[in-house]
């Protein structure tokens, strides 16, 4: 019998106190909890309040040097597509156009100062394929392909996570390709006639 | 519009339209719009925003300024969604289950009144019929739970009448004792007898030192009637899917989720009015500050007795989410251990108080 009203006295007192605890929680809704660190003495304190983030208005910024989106600073990039053969998934295309012994100033160096030697009308990446694994930052020899901190970027259409790093438009691509093919040509004419010659 | 009990609604039963009893019309319309409106409001978004503050949460904050437009949102998904009759279910029980779980939570607005000039129907068996029609809920449930031929439905259907049958007892015996303070069962004579220059003090909670006993007990059997937490074994979510209305989708779902909200609204209605006053002001008069008589009348009625249902619903969303899901045979114990003898005892106490006591 004793033990039959001791339960109900537990039940009452358990029920008052979570009551309690509940309706503590209801009334500190009106504030934020506190955002002490982990290393900071109040953090056990700051139980109470709200702890929601209301994602798209307010994010918690990502450390500089997290790894998420890929980048090519398409400026450094020489063309070498080692990246192309390292991805594991195959999420970046490139193509590359030799540059015309006259247009090696127009297109420049890098900025260590090597001799950029391919154009590069087409350097696709999907980031909807990447896993950010880095394999491809590893070799890439002018460092010019990188991760950023950028983790949000969700899109309504697929195709628009294929990012386009190219430096050069189609028709200039198209002018460049006939200009190397003229040359090419010129060349294998000028070899010809030196052949014949012989 | 006179002062006298009951003067808006025997004005409108006496409003015919080319011989229509019109007025009649208005008064069960009445309370549907209440229920249809209160669930809108208070009930979904009430909820939402109530349970989220107690787990520190913000609940719905994307549509409209804090989320309020959120529930007609979800109306206008339900309006959409395909209403899925599933291909061995028994069409006939299938559909008319949230029709008779609706009108089994409607039909007990009858009687209550929501203002000293409106009652739907002034019944001398008022209470007596408040607790009886209650139990045509468990007809919709078992037809909705038997109707969809699914074993969680089933199950929580079987749960919901064994609980609902066994909670009505203990309920009743503590009205019960409400109905013997005030010597009749008629809703609006209760409450009249409870007002007052004093406002509180003439509630029946505060007129008897033992009407604390049944007024708890019936709050606590009030919460298994209307499958309230912690006592929604019969939806379950984490054992039974959702209980009786796991098939149910589109609109015959919202009208389960209105009988619902509709039956928190009446259980907290019916222990306001037998408890609490109904709607008497809780105000006493202070000298020459007639509080009680300045806050009393058929608007202010209207008013405390809406604001004191709705401080009960709140009490129902504060327990949901404070205390965990009672087991089957815990809430069997509960009802038949603990409750049912405290609810003789208050009983027997309030009958010796109300014989002997002047």
């Amino acid at each position: 019998m004793s033990e039959y009203f001791g339960n109900i006295k537990t039940g009452a007192v358990t029920i008052a106190t979570g009551m309690g605890i509940t309706l503590k929680h209801f009334f500190n809704a009106v504030h934020r909890k506190g955002d002490a660190g982990l290393d900071d003495v109040d953090y056990f304190r700051q139980v109470d309040g709200l702890c929601t983030l209301q994602y798209p208005h307010e994010t918690i910024p990502t450390p500089a040097n997290a790894r998420y989106r890929l980048n090519n600073d398409i400026d450094d990039c020489i063309g070498c597509g080692q990246c192309v053969r390292a991805c594991p998934i195959g999420c970046i295309t490139m193509e590359t156009v030799k540059v015309a012994p006259d247009d090696l100033g127009a297109c420049g160096k890098t900025r260590d100062g090597q001799q950029k030697k391919f154009w590069i009308p087409v350097f696709d990446i999907d980031v909807a394929k990447c896993m950010t694994c880095g394999i491809c930052t590893t070799v890439c020899p002018t460092e010019c392909l990188a991760h950023t901190p950028v983790a949000d970027f969700s899109e309504f259409d697929r195709s628009n996570f294929i990012y386009h790093f190219g430096n050069l438009t189609r028709l200039e691509a198209e002018a460049k390709r006939r200009k190397l093919a003229d040359i090419q040509a010129k060349a294998k004419a000028e070899k010809e006639k030196k052949e014949e010659e012989n | 519009m006179g002062n006298s009990l009951n003067a808006w609604s025997e004005a409108l039963i006496g409003f015919n339209l080319l011989g229509l009893p019109l007025g009649l019309i208005v008064i069960a319309v009445i309370p549907l719009l209440f229920i249809a409106l209160y669930s809108l409001t208070y009930g979904v978004y009430g909820e939402r925003k109530i349970s989220a503050f107690m787990q520190d949460r913000l609940g719905p904050m994307e549509v409209g300024k804090w989320g309020i437009l959120q529930t007609i949102a979800d109306i206008l998904k339900l309006i959409q969604k395909e209403d899925i009759l599933p291909t061995s279910a028994d069409r006939f029980l299938f559909v008319i289950g949230p029709g008779i779980l609706f009108v089994g939570s409607f039909l007990a607005y009858a009687v209550l009144p929501f203002s000293p000039a409106f009652i739907g129907a002034s019944l001398n068996v008022g209470l007596y019929y408040a607790i009886g029609i209650v139990a045509l809920e468990v007809v919709g449930i078992l037809a909705a739970g038997w109707g969809s031929n699914n074993k969680w439905s089933l199950y929580g259907a079987v749960r919901s009448v064994a609980q609902i049958v066994s909670y009505e007892i203990p309920a009743a015996i503590a009205l019960l004792c409400g109905a013997m303070m005030a010597g009749t069962l008629d809703m609006q004579q209760i409450n009249v007898l409870q007002s007052g220059e004093y406002g509180f003090a003439h509630f029946y909670l505060f007129q008897s030192p033992i009407a604390w006993l049944p007024f708890l007990i019936y709050f606590i059997a009030s919460l298994a009637e209307v499958n309230r937490a912690p006592f929604d074994i019969p939806e379950a979510e984490s054992e039974l899917v959702a209980g009786y209305f796991t098939e149910y989708s589109g609109m015959k779902f919202a009208v389960i989720f209105l009988a619902e909200y509709g039956s928190m609204f009446m259980v907290s209605a019916i222990i306001s009015v037998v408890f609490l006053g109904g709607w008497n002001s809780p105000l006493p008069n202070l000298g020459s500050f007639a509080l009680n008589t300045w806050t009393n009348g058929p608007v202010w009625g209207a008013f405390w007795m809406i604001s004191k249902g709705f401080f009960f619903i709140f009490v129902q969303m504060w327990l949901r989410w404070t205390l965990p899901r009672l087991r089957v045979d815990q809430l069997m114990y509960l009802c038949w251990k603990v409750l049912t003898p405290f609810a003789f005892i208050s009983f027997v106490l309030t009958a010796i108080w109300e014989i002997y006591v002047p």
